[in-house]
């Protein structure tokens, strides 16, 4: 093979999705030489499925990448069509921002940004393969013979490997929306020891605008007064477009159920592990046979573009089975299909193979990211993306490693549980893997993150003045609160009556607030504020305070919690040797080696007894430490 | 150092006339020392011992006399504030001492937890680490293996089937967050979720009281056999004691002499108690005086009152009558073989809707309906053990009593007007402590359920 040097870099990136983009940034932001190698320097963070960024949990994920300096949450607020906030009627911690995006759009904005970023080259080009040497990574070599040599590589290649598309009995070796598959690079990483399974995931078809008839359908309006995702953004003016919902119906089912044998994913053919919580139109109607109906959204993708996402008819029966489908349903009668539905089968990455840190464990300085570690979702992707770029910086610049623990963020949920358990299904994040999502909230990943990211260098000056303001602020107004007495005089409790509440003697604002019927308005209104205190300020003053016990006492369960996360095990802790730990836990702990007693105690197979064992035996290495 | 303060039964139960309940911790003198009358104790030097009563601060009452050991930290075995207090009273009482204990907020230790923290204290030397871990091994599995014994399947049936429900009333919230746009999915209101709650809350405490059953028939129901000298008081307990094979003599004579026989009566365990008592009637009702008599009747479960057939009641029978009101106790008028002198109305009307059975010990009859109406005065009442699912392991009832607390938040908020999402932390919470009863931790299931129930996806 005739190959050629073509330059040393600090970083490689491999892929500009949405993991590799923040990774690619954020190596950069901290001053490694960065290099972003990518199929098609067009589809820069290309969104293959919906047009669509945020919701429950994922939105949070979006507000953390962003506190900690990433991209995405400044990309959606520059190319948004829809914005809005959900879950408003619930509380505080469950409030997430979603945003239709225009996804042409959100392309162009990303490459820009890629292209003005310092430090970071972008080249389009097809990995191969990685170079290693002795157990380390040191560069990569590309299908034009291109080897680039770095200090460390991150690969985010998504859905391409080995990706097949699946449509009825055709099936096709290719990447998502025809793009070219990776076909190499699974190899190379089976050769160098790397377990691989099999995910698979679909989309629907999309349809043209025109040929929809709304008026059988219900409009969903963008919210009046849109949030942003940044917390750089500030207001912009954009028009909104609506999305439309519809349902399917009995036809549709018929004609499912009729076809149901056609269908790529009930062939019979066995094939990879599709997530529960996207299935396609075939699996809700055999899963959930007795439902009349299914809720269909039609999304378009964007403001220069007639196509319409169909969401809700995920599918991969065959293309002429989907035009008799989707013509059964109110307002798409005579919809024309731009192009089918389909799924599509990748390799994944067994991410128990990870650190924390996203780095491998087999190959030192190889870090993955993003779909290619068994998740779904262009948030996910972002978030992994994030801390793989900056712990390979920060391991390059002899930085401690950055890793956000379950209570700190989504994201450190999300990269706990992979690395801790593994997935056996392509991994979504929802709120209720949080545990303590009631300090994982949208308004406060700012204070739970900037500091992580200045520290690391990825958060600049600017904003870093920002959120210490916005912090003081929220003490000051916190102390305020609580030395304002307000006294139980006729027209108060006349004010507070209409509230649903009512003074015996007197109270502290603070204290005041802390009654369900009350609100920081309602305390503002009452109290004439004295200075104008910015909106996320007031909101931040209003959570913490009226939340406050159950935040307190969430708190109490992440101390304990940490305790045992700072109950570290030594690297060359020898399993074998400690007698009292069960068999299939000795094997669970040498395979995940977990690197505190904590992440030990979350391993499946692990039992209390184990944790005692392990406790007394790293306390045991401490005294003899010491002893010696 | 550990941070928080634990207890637990030190000894072996069953083995030894003395329980030890032991606390270890920063708090274990102070603690000790709100439940405990007599000696200020904080004040009470080290390795020192004292006499007194355990008392429950909740109702005021008297649990146990005991002797309490003081050792203050680092010279003690874990190397941290030891409080040793010594029982006597069976192990009802013990149990009770460490209800008590708990209710300070000592938390219950992990099987082999002393030895660790003397361990981890650096009180055990290197060498022996070895066999300190084989000893939490060793002790992890036996308590767990006796605590899975002590769980009657029907227990564990009823714990999965609450937290099955919880766990569909979670997933429904939980699906209302993640999924807000679905509209097939009915949103979980306050009023759905006050009568989820509420309805395992009530299971809960119902579960809770039956845990005091249970340990009646773990314990025995404690039987007192009363009545005026020479109406066959011995002979009946004879009689109960040889035709029912005796259970077991767990607690033989202790420095209170008391005595315990164990029978069987037709699957209620009987505890005839404090036989020694028994004989000193005589005494209680005249001498010491109808009040005492009636401190000792209290604490029996069910009496047997024995009245001569042969004679007439007595003033005495009379003002036995009226100490036993309002408790359950069956009517045995003895010695039929001989003349009746006895009113049977008379009795009658004094024994109320009590059983009253007719006997002649000496000939061997009436003990059939004596043993009959024993059976039905059990299980005819509120306690039917067909049904009944038992509770008796310190730890479940601990856990039952936590999760209940967690409902009780949950349902609090409820009332305030809690978003949904914050009252299901509590509900949570609750799932969780049934589910270490069964030890079922496992994190995914809410996810299972959650794609299992509702039909979700794009
Ligand atoms: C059909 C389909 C349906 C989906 N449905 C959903 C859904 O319903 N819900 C959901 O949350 N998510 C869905 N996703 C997933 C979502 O698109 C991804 O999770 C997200 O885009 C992953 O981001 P990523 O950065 O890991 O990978 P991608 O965004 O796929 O980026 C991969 C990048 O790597 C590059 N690349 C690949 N191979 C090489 C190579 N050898 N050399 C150089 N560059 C390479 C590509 O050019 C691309 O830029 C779907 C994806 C597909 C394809
Ligand atoms: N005839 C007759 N004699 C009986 C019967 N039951 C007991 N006795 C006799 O009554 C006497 C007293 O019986 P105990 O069983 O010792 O009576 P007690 O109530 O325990 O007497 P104290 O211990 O003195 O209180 C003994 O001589 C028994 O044999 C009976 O059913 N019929």
């Amino acid at each position: 093979m005739m190959t050629y040097n073509a330059g040393h870099y600090d970083v490689i990136v491999v892929g500009a999705g949405h993991a590799g983009m923040e990774a690619g940034v954020a190596a950069a932001r901290m001053g490694s030489k960065t290099l972003m190698l990518t199929l098609n320097l067009d589809m820069i963070a290309f969104m293959p499925c919906n047009p669509s960024i945020g919701g429950p949990a994922k939105g949070i994920v979006v507000r953390e990448v962003d506190a900690l300096g990433g991209v995405m949450g400044k990309l959606i607020d520059k190319s948004f069509i829809q914005m809005r906030m959900l879950n408003t009627r619930k509380g505080p911690a469950v409030q997430a921002l979603r945003a239709q995006a225009d996804k042409n759009v959100y392309m162009q904005e990303a490459k820009k940004l890629l292209e003005n970023e310092e430090n970071l080259t972008l080249h389009q080009g097809m990995v191969d393969s990685l170079i290693v040497e002795d157990g380390v990574c040191k560069g990569v070599v590309t299908e034009t013979k291109a080897v680039y040599t770095s200090e460390s590589v991150i690969i985010t290649t998504g859905t391409f490997m080995r990706g097949k598309v699946l449509i009825g009995d055709v099936e096709y070796e290719s990447g998502p929306n025809n793009q070219r598959p990776t076909l190499k690079l699974s190899n190379n990483l089976e050769e160098l020891g790397f377990k691989l399974t099999r995910f698979k995931t679909g989309t629907p078809p999309r349809v043209i605008s025109h040929s929809i008839d709304y008026s059988k359908t219900e409009i969903q309006p963008g919210d009046e007064n849109p949030k942003y995702f940044s917390y750089e953004t500030i207001d912009r003016v954009v028009e909104q477009l609506p999305c439309w919902l519809t349902y399917t119906n009995e036809f549709t089912h018929q004609v499912i159920n009729d076809n149901l044998g056609m269908s790529a994913m009930y062939s019979g053919v066995k094939r990879g592990t599709g997530a529960r919580y996207c299935p396609s139109i075939e699996d809700k109607i055999v899963r959930f046979n007795d439902k009349p109906r299914h809720q269909i959204f039609l999304e378009p993708e964007g403001r220069d573009t007639d196509e319409v996402y169909v969401q809700g008819l995920s599918t991969s029966l065959p293309e002429y089975v989907q035009h008799e489908m989707i013509k059964t349903v109110p307002g798409l009668e005579n919809a024309q299909i731009m192009r089918a539905g389909y799924a599509i089968e990748y390799d994944v990455v067994v991410p128990s193979q990870l650190w924390p840190t996203m780095e491998t464990k087999n190959i030192e300085n190889l870090f993955t990211a993003g779909q290619i570690n068994g998740t779904s979702g262009y948030e996910e992707a972002a978030g992994q993306g994030i801390m793989a770029g900056m712990n390979a910086a920060a391991k390059l610049f002899g930085k401690e490693p950055i890793i956000l623990d379950r209570s700190q963020a989504y994201i450190g949920v999300m990269i706990d549980d992979l690395v801790t358990k593994g997935t056996n299904e392509p991994y979504r994040l929802l709120t209720s893997r949080a545990e303590y999502r009631l300090l994982l909230r949208h308004d406060n990943a700012d204070l739970r993150l900037t500091e992580i990211g200045y520290q690391a260098g990825t958060v600049d000056e600017k904003r870093y003045a920002k959120y210490e303001e916005k912090k003081r602020l929220v003490e000051q107004e916190k102390k305020r609160l609580n030395k304002l007495i307000i006294k139980p005089s006729a027209d108060m409790n006349k004010f507070l009556e209409d509230m649903g509440t009512h003074l015996k003697e007197a109270v502290k604002a603070y204290d005041l607030l802390k009654r369900p019927e009350i609100t920081y308005e309602n305390i503002e209104s009452i109290l004439q504020p004295d200075s104008d205190l910015p909106e996320e300020v007031k909101e931040q003053v209003g959570i913490q305070i009226k939340y406050e016990g159950y935040i307190k006492k969430a708190k109490e369960q992440v101390d304990r919690m940490l305790k045992m996360e700072d109950k570290k095990i030594p690297d060359d802790i020898d399993y074998n040797a400690i007698s009292g730990i069960a068999t299939e836990a000795k094997e669970k702990l040498k395979k995940i080696r977990p690197l505190s007693v904590g992440q030990a105690s979350r391993i499946s197979g692990v039992n209390p007894a184990d944790v005692s064992i392990l406790l007394v035996y790293i306390e045991q290495g401490d005294i003899a430490r010491v002893a010696n | 150092m550990e941070t928080d303060t634990i207890t637990a039964i030190s000894t072996p139960i069953g083995e030894g006339a003395i329980s030890i309940v032991r606390l270890s911790g920063p708090e274990a003198i102070p603690m000790a020392a709100a439940i405990f009358q007599g000696k200020d104790i904080t004040e009470a030097a080290s390795h020192t011992m004292h006499y007194g009563k355990i008392v429950d601060p909740a109702t005021n009452e008297v649990a146990e006399e005991v002797m309490v050991s003081i050792m203050r930290g680092p010279k003690t075995f874990t190397r941290e504030d030891i409080v040793e207090i010594n029982c006597h009273g069976g192990l009802v009482s013990v149990n009770r001492v460490l209800e008590i204990a708990l209710s300070q907020g000592a938390r219950l230790a992990e099987p082999g937890e002393f030895t660790k923290r003397a361990f981890l204290n650096g009180r055990i030397d290197l060498s022996q680490a070895e066999a300190v871990m084989d000893l939490i091994r060793a002790k992890t599995d036996k308590a767990m293996s006796v605590a899975l014994k002590q769980m009657d399947g029907r227990l564990s049936g009823l714990i999965q089937r609450l937290r099955q429900d919880l766990l569909e009333t979670v997933a429904h919230v939980e699906v209302n967050i993640d999924y807000p746009e679905y509209d097939d999915v009915e949103e979980m209101s306050h009023d759905m979720m006050r009568k989820k709650t509420k309805e395992v809350h009530q299971e809960i405490e119902e579960l809770l009281q039956v845990a005091k059953q249970g340990k009646i028939l773990r314990e025995g129901l404690a039987t007192a056999i009363i009545g005026r000298p020479n109406v066959g008081k011995s002979s009946l307990m004879n009689a109960l004691v040889q035709e029912n094979k005796a259970i077991v003599t767990e607690i033989p004579g202790t420095t209170r002499d008391i005595i315990e026989e164990y029978v069987n009566v037709r699957g209620v365990p009987l505890r005839l108690v404090d036989t020694a008592g028994i004989r000193e009637t005589e005494d209680i009702v005249e001498k010491i005086g109808v009040e005492r008599s009636r401190q000792v009747l209290k604490e029996s479960d069910l009496i047997l009152f024995v009245l001569n057939y042969n004679e007439e009641l007595t003033a005495e029978d009379k003002k036995l009558f009226e100490a036993i009101e309002g408790l359950d106790f069956i009517v045995i008028m003895n010695k039929t073989d001989l003349e009746q002198k006895l009113s049977l109305e008379e009795v009658k009307e004094l024994a109320g809707e009590n059983a009253v059975i007719s006997t002649s010990l000496i000939e061997d009859e009436g003990i059939d309906d004596l043993e009959a109406a024993i059976a039905k005065t059990f299980f005819a009442g509120e306690i039917d053990t067909g049904d009944l699912t038992y509770v008796s392991n310190v730890r479940h009832i601990q856990l039952l009593k936590q999760a209940k607390q967690a409902l009780e938040d949950a349902m609090e908020a409820i009332e305030l007007d809690m978003p949904l999402d914050i009252v299901q932390i509590d509900v949570t919470r609750t799932w969780e402590f049934l589910g270490e009863i069964i030890g079922d931790t496992a994190s995914d299931s809410l996810i299972d359920q959650l794609f299992s129930q509702f039909c979700l996806g794009k």
